[in-house]
């Protein structure tokens, strides 16, 4: 092979790679097993990732203003537990709300800390990761909290549901995704999260509020999460305090994969929502051929290696370079 | 004999950056013993030529020949092995480690199994130092010592290896009289034990006082070496502009309006005093002073970035707090800041994006973005300013200092600020656009915006500006309007000479 076309070849895996390599994947998968592009088996596939959707979609404005967000799992355990909480309590009208509200103001201490005083988001979200979670255990005191009268309740709806025959867990991710999706390309604030991930010292240097910026970045994260732990508690009417440990990671996983930079200041909802089918695909796809599915932790992070690597590639047009 | 063979060479040296020819074929060399001093205006090419010198960019054409050897320096370890040794503007040190630590950085003598040979390190260390007849020893830590005396550590360093020749880059920028003293001492002693010296400054007192030769560079050519005792600083200035030294003040036709912002007896902590000025619409008013004399402190403290101490700011007559830049922006003032590419644009963005970003606000149609009108917008002020992009769709990093700079001017133009303030307008940026953003800058002013400008340049300040107001360590020294400015009282009131000068 000449060099020109090893360099063009390298340079168009670099670009290209993470969609290169999911062809791959559904070719082999599809071989391996008939049933992987079934529509029964391709809409449980999309219905199962709304979950980590949902919650990839505010992270994915948190990521874009060069912030991490490592809080987003135990937080949605947090959330499916208070709305399960508060159904029996209060009922389910005023217990939705309820635990909305409660979530952002986790968003919210969570946006002042980074926001605000400026803290490394890695370390406050890595803490409050450990924190929320014994916050939950706290408030439920290590039990499972189920919804006593599982018959006699409409707020199944939101994770069981179905309106014209599309689940409503899907319809929920899609309604948000469009939503946020608009937020983000199309309004002044949209532009404002993109400007302080690009570089935040040039926002601020141009009139924006860029602790207000990122503040509102976590604040969007805890409703998405909200909505999340939704869809979890009315999916299975019941749960136990661990239900979202390690979603962090696959949500993270999906939103580099759909190409959003570490660093900040790019990705794209579209993206990410792409992100988020290609892991769910795999992860199907991997338990399809017969594999157990503690294999999805080995293969996520193999994943996440190989988004980073493309990413930084993609950056210097080449798979590999003596220097960063 | 020796006095023959230079120790240090350079023959034809060309680099070329995408759209700059920064270095286009330079020859000039430094003999043993010599003090030779390279000049030029900023971005003639010195600094570049030093790169290549130290081994960071490899030149495009050329030779360097030290010593009668051509040598290839492929990194700045290389051009040390070969005896080249750079003393910086901008210090290198470790802080944290001990003045014998940093002298030896990488090459520390070794006891049995590795370990470090604390004794002999000392040993070493202090017997250089008292060469240098400094005040402090081997054990003290860097982070300790005055900046004059950190610059004697760095050059402690270049004692340590057989130096064919020092390059020693505006050495004088942060040290006091007394220091310069010293340090010229030095200079004087290295020159005896046969060492070639580059000297690269500013300051034409110093130029003439401790120089043999002068080569001077401008826009990447070698334009020439005068013999010191037989030059003049007119001739070196000339060679170096390459006009004769006219100034081409700027002949203002418009009348001045009333006064848009004034400053009474501003302080910010040590960083500036009792600052009091105010420039009136359509005019220009020029700062020039020293690195950290307080220039640019001024400029962030108008824009919200920093809390003046002490003081107040009037816009059009009315008293202003301002305690973010949005503040700033929101009351009319505007930076268009030092540092391009660190503080005025987002690089990765496009050049409509950047240009509207901080009226994103209020550019809308329903919640989202007016795109047309923001197309508009940048449209009128790439016509206005002649900003050569493909298009707004361009990404901000992909184009030229010059029409970045534009970029970043546009963006505040178009929200049509009351008072702008430019800090280092033409850093960075080539020749041509040099002079198309004076020109643009007076255009504004005759329009009728009241514009700051603070610069390191002395002929920017004076071509541009309808007074100048010279700083020095934190104070304002002397008001110069543009009929009374001379290259020397300016330099004079930025050094803090001539105190009777000095306004209350």
């Amino acid at each position: 092979m000449s060099g020109s076309t090893k360099q063009r070849i390298g340079g168009f895996l670099a670009r290209q790679g993470i969609l290169v390599a999911f062809a791959l994947f559904m070719i082999g998968f599809t071989l391996a097993n008939q049933r992987f592009l079934d529509p029964d088996n391709v809409m449980g596939v999309i219905r199962s990732s709304a979950i980590l959707g949902v919650m990839a979609l505010g992270v994915t404005f948190v990521v874009i203003s060069g912030n991490l967000d490592l809080s987003v799992g135990s937080m949605m355990s947090f959330s499916t537990i208070v709305v399960l909480d508060l159904h029996d309590k209060i009922g389910p009208t005023l217990a939705i709300p309820a635990m909305f509200a409660m979530t952002l103001c986790l968003g919210a201490f969570i946006g002042f800390l980074v926001g605000y005083l400026k803290l490394n988001s890695l370390i406050v979200t890595l803490g409050m990761l450990s924190a929320i979670h014994g916050l939950t255990l706290t408030y439920s005191g290590g039990q499972n909290m189920d919804i006593a009268d599982k018959a006699n309740t409409w707020f199944g709806v939101f994770g069981q549901g179905n309106i014209v025959g599309i689940p409503v867990p899907i319809l929920l991710f899609a309604l948000l995704a469009a939503i946020l999706g608009m937020m983000l390309s199309k309004t002044p604030f949209g532009r404002k999260v993109y400007a302080v991930g690009g570089n935040g010292t040039a926002a601020t240097f141009s009139g924006i509020r860029r602790a207000r910026v990122v503040f509102s970045c976590y604040l969007i994260s805890a409703f998405c999460v909200a909505t999340a732990g939704l869809i979890q508690a009315s999916r299975s009417l019941g749960s136990q305090n661990t239900v979202g440990q390690g979603l962090e990671l696959e949500v993270l996983a999906a939103v580099i994969l759909g190409g959003a930079s570490l660093l900040g200041g790019s990705g794209t909802i579209f993206k990410t929502v792409i992100g988020v089918l290609i892991l769910g695909f795999i992860q199907n796809g991997l338990l399809l051929v017969g594999l157990q599915f503690y294999v999805q932790y080995v293969v996520t992070w193999i994943i996440i290696i190989l988004a980073v690597w493309l990413d930084i590639a993609a950056k210097r047009g080449k798979l590999w370079s003596p220097i960063a | 004999m020796t006095e023959q063979i230079p120790a240090l060479r350079l023959e034809g040296i060309v680099k070329t950056f995408p759209g700059v020819r920064a270095l286009d074929g330079v020859s000039f060399s430094v003999l043993p013993g010599e003090v030779h001093a390279l000049m030029g205006e900023n971005g003639a090419g010195k600094s570049t030529l030093m790169k290549v010198l130290g081994g960071i960019y490899q030149p495009d054409d050329g030779r360097i020949i030290v010593n009668k050897m051509p040598a290839v320096m492929t990194s700045p370890l290389e051009a040390k092995a070969k005896g080249i040794v750079f003393i910086h503007q901008e210090l290198s040190l470790a802080e944290e480690l001990s003045v014998a630590e940093n002298i030896y950085l990488g090459e520390l003598p070794r006891k049995r199994f590795g370990l470090v040979d604390w004794t002999k390190l000392e040993a070493q260390t202090n017997e250089i130092l008292a060469r240098l007849k400094v005040g402090f020893d081997a054990k003290t830590r860097v982070g300790d010592l005055s900046i004059a005396n950190q610059q004697m550590v760095e050059i402690a360093r270049a004692l340590t290896v057989d130096s064919k020749a020092v390059i020693f880059d505006e050495p004088t920028a942060s040290l006091t009289d007394a220091e310069k003293v010293v340090l010229f001492d030095v200079i004087a002693d290295l020159q005896k034990a046969g060492v070639g010296i580059i000297y690269i400054s500013h300051r034409m007192e110093e130029i003439f006082k401790i120089t043999d030769r002068i080569s001077v560079l401008r826009d990447g050519q070698y334009r020439g070496t005068l013999k010191t005792a037989e030059t003049n600083e007119e001739e070196v200035t000339q060679l170096m502009i390459g006009r004769k030294l006219d100034l081409s003040r700027n002949v203002r036709h418009h009348e001045l309006g009333r006064v848009a912002l004034e400053v009474r007896d501003l302080s910010c902590g040590e960083l500036f005093r009792d600052v009091s000025f105010e420039v009136r619409s359509g005019e220009v008013v020029g700062f020039y002073g020293l690195v950290g004399a307080g220039r640019t402190e001024i400029a962030e403290t108008l824009f919200g970035l920093r809390d003046p101490s002490a003081g107040t700011i009037l816009l059009n007559g009315e008293e202003v707090r301002i305690h973010s830049p949005a503040d700033a922006i929101a009351k009319g003032i505007s930076l268009v800041p030092e540092d391009r590419k660190g503080q005025g644009l987002v690089l990765g963005m496009n050049c409509r994006d950047n240009m509207t970003l901080p009226q994103v606000d209020d550019l809308k149609a329903g919640p989202f973005v007016a795109e047309g009108s923001e197309i508009a917008i940048f449209d009128q002020y790439r016509d206005k300013l002649d900003i050569r992009t493909p298009g707004w769709k361009q990404i901000v990093g992909n184009l030229s200092g010059g029409n970045q700079q534009k970029i970043v001017i546009g963006k505040w133009l178009s929200m049509h600020p009351n008072v702008l303030i430019v800090d280092e307008p033409t850093r960075g940026i080539d020749v041509g656009s040099k002079s198309e953003i004076h020109n643009l800058i007076r255009d504004l002013a005759a329009q009728g915006y009241a514009v700051i400008v603070i610069s390191s340049e002395m002929p920017e300040v004076l071509h541009v500006s309808d007074r100048i107001i010279a700083m020095y360590s934190g104070q304002i020294t002397r008001t110069f309007t543009a009929e009374e400015v001379t290259e020397d009282n300016l330099i004079q009131a930025i050094s803090g000479i001539g105190g009777s000068d000095r306004a209350a």
